[in-house]
């Protein structure tokens, strides 16, 4: 690993620092990521204990596949939850996304507009897949504007739209019904398995980006701050070790399934895609930073000349369109979908996945990572207890426990926080 | 601070302003005028008009009848956005900051620097909150990158009012902003005042803490009723006569208020270089 930048690290990290100013933020209330990792851990000790096969890479590649949907559903709520508002719909908003996909893929690769009949063009999955977000995008924008321009709370809006879009679910398929997808570049989104030397490039691509990005925005910085250079240093560090190690892990088994040699999930590849482009929309871009000021608080926002109502519709629009995304994926990952796509746990999942990764339910608080690390150890949770054979009961109070924890542990970090300057 | 140059038009001067919401009338032929470099007290009791008159210069609520001139140049202001462009800020008594972000997102916000991308500029935006802060020798704030949730009622006021000096503004506006302090924290707000005075800036200070006011200000404009009812020289007034042309009584004495003006303006620091 040449790319790695340990090659060029300069004098010794000033670990004391970075620790007494990680003290210092938890001593506030701020706990970022930490009870996440630590609930991570709990889960990986125990369900390894009971079943050597949990750490596997078979497994471990599973685990990818299995919480890439809903991880990708919970993008688009944790924007939702970051203005304080709350999406009930992203469940079978993320159906309508896999089933309007699915029902293009079925015009037999033609497809005819219906209002003109000026011939028609060919639906390719790519296509396919752009006009099911589109719908997604389309419902979150007449939601969003319902909420933002005519005043309605979004907990009813949206509920009303979980009705909604289940029924129309419902009516597109037919009671009992599925669609089977046979499309192969759609399926292979979630079931296609990279050859290691692939993967080995991607990684190198993604670590030299990182320390990129990175060292040139520290480059800009006005004053030469060593610790600031430190910090940089040590998450390059660090991210260019958790990529090393996932691929690694994924690939150290191959498992022969079906003929063929697994690898490495592309679908891993897609989900890094979109946390990177989200992180980077809501922390360096103007948007994302008003985002945060209407959640934070919306009257002064208004008063600082922000466009709130534009903000609002605009991120219940991202809010649906990641659901159809993460429903194109859950779609892709069964080849079928049927009435019950994105219903039982789906919601109540997505939503658990963004409040257990630390994003705040009172809106303001939060990262586009949570969505994933949330979505990691609800999958975890649902995976190990499959794996050992405990009842589904059992995965449901779990999960209903640790979500109780993380909402406890945002509600006490957010009263400290207010507290810490007072 | 006696120095308000007479030479240079006044930043605001208002003229024979009224409004009305409805049958209620607010204003009433209200004059009032503030010069570069000088801090007016705006008192009054509750329902004076106070509230309505700032809002009115805010652009929040346009005036009906009345004229407006900025810099000699007679304006009219429909909405914030002209009074923004004018130079005009207001620091809110509630401060409008996001408790979530730091305190150089709180100074950019809805302004914040970017490039034709829309990517933000932090260190451009780190640069200048540093450089206006040390303008205003606010030097309690720890790091321009904490939350504004962790800071104290003085130093998020030190914000609010940063922020609004912050944009070439002429005129700022000060709704009560020692209301809620306590009295090292007050100090702190007092003498940041003062220094926008001393920067040339004209202020507008509304407060109903007679003490501050004859701490900082250089002139006191009384409203009663949506009414001019008196102008005062600071150094020529006692907190007394000021509290009767507010209560519209006559030799009310209220206790704890100090007599004289030297007593009120003893202990003002330093006053103008």
């Amino acid at each position: 690993m040449s790319a790695t930048p340990e090659a060029t690290t300069p004098p010794p990290l000033e670990v004391r620092s970075i620790l007494g100013d990680v003290r210092d933020r938890i001593r506030s209330g701020d706990l970022g990521t930490l009870p996440v990792f630590f609930a991570l851990a709990l889960i990986v000790v125990f369900f390894q204990l009971k079943n050597s096969n949990y750490l596997s890479a078979g497994n471990f590649n599973n685990l990818i596949v299995q919480m890439a949907g809903e991880a990708l559903i919970a993008m688009g709520v944790v924007f939702v939850l970051l203005l304080g508002e709350i999406d009930l719909s992203a469940g079978f908003v993320s159906g309508i996304g896999g089933v309007l996909m699915a029902e293009f893929l079925l015009q037999g690769g033609s497809f005819h507009l219906p209002f003109w009949s000026i011939g028609g063009f060919a639906i390719t999955p790519y296509i396919a897949v752009i006009l099911a977000v589109a719908g997604g995008c389309l419902i979150g924008a007449v939601q969003g504007t319902i909420v933002a321009v005519v005043g309605v709370p979004s907990f009813v809006v949206t509920l009303a739209g979980l009705l909604i879009w289940q029924g129309v679910l419902l009516q597109i398929i037919g009671d009992g019904g599925t669609v089977v997808i046979q499309d192969q570049t759609i399926v292979n989104a979630s079931n296609y398995f990279m050859a290691p030397v692939y993967a080995w490039i991607f990684a190198v691509i993604a670590i030299v980006a990182y320390a990129l990005t990175t060292f040139m925005k520290e480059r800009r910085r006005p004053t030469a701050d060593s610790r600031a250079r430190n910090y940089a240093i040590a998450r390059v560090v660090f991210m260019a070790l958790v990529t090393v190690g996932i691929v690694s892990w994924s690939l150290s088994e191959k498992l022969r399934i079906g003929g063929g040699t697994r690898g490495f999930p592309v679908v891993l590849i897609i989900l890094v895609l979109f946390l990177l482009a989200w992180t980077y929309i809501s922390d360096r871009t103007v948007f994302g930073r008003h985002v945060y000021a209407v959640g934070g608080n919306a009257e002064a926002a208004r008063r600082a000349g922000i466009n709130v109502t534009r903000i609002r519709i605009l991120v219940f629009t991202i809010g649906s369109g990641m659901a159809a995304v993460g429903g194109i994926i859950l779609a892709s990952q069964l080849a079928s979908v049927s009435p019950a796509s994105g219903g039982n746990s789906t919601l109540l999942d997505v939503i658990g996945a963004a409040v257990i990764g630390g994003t705040s339910l009172f809106g303001g608080r939060g990262n586009v990572k949570s969505a994933v690390l949330g979505a990691l150890v609800v999958n975890a949770v649902a995976n190990g207890i499959a794996l050992v054979g405990y009842s589904s009961a059992i995965q449901y109070i779990v999960t209903g426990l640790i979500l109780l924890a993380a909402v406890t542990v945002d509600t006490v970090s957010r009263r400290r926080l207010a507290a810490a300057g007072r | 601070m006696a120095t308000a140059p007479s030479t240079a038009p006044a930043t605001l001067e208002l003229r024979g302003v009224s409004k009305s919401f409805g049958p209620v009338q607010a204003l009433t032929d209200v004059d009032l005028v503030v010069r570069p470099g000088e801090i007016m007290a705006l008192v009054g009791d509750n329902g004076a008009g106070k509230s309505t008159l700032i809002k009115s210069i805010a652009g929040i609520h346009p005036i009906d009848t009345g004229e407006v001139f900025f810099e000699g140049q007679q304006v009219s202001i429909h909405g914030p956005k002209d009074a923004a462009r004018l130079g005009i800020e207001v620091v809110y008594q509630d401060l409008a900051l996001c408790d979530n972000l730091d305190v150089v997102q709180n100074m950019y916000l809805g302004r914040e620097a970017h490039d034709s991308l829309l990517r933000l500029q932090e260190p451009e935006m780190e640069r200048q909150t540093t450089k206006t802060l040390a303008s205003l020798s606010v030097t309690t704030i720890r790091s321009i990158r904490s939350k504004v949730a962790g800071l104290s009622g003085g130093q998020r006021q030190s914000v609010a009012v940063a922020r609004a000096v912050m944009w070439n503004s002429k005129l700022v506006i000060l709704d009560e902003p020692t209301a809620a302090l306590g009295v090292a924290q007050t100090r702190q707000v007092l003498d940041l005042v003062a220094r926008l005075g001393q920067q040339g800036l004209a202020v507008i200070l509304i407060s109903h803490n007679l003490h501050d006011i004859f701490d900082v200000a250089d002139r006191i404009t009384v409203l009663r009723l949506g009414r001019n009812v008196a102008e005062f020289e600071r150094r020529s007034t006692t907190q007394v006569e000021v509290v009767q042309a507010i209560t519209g009584g006559i030799g009310t004495r209220v206790a704890g208020v100090a007599e004289t003006a030297a007593e009120g303006a003893a202990d003002v620091p330093g006053g103008m270089a």
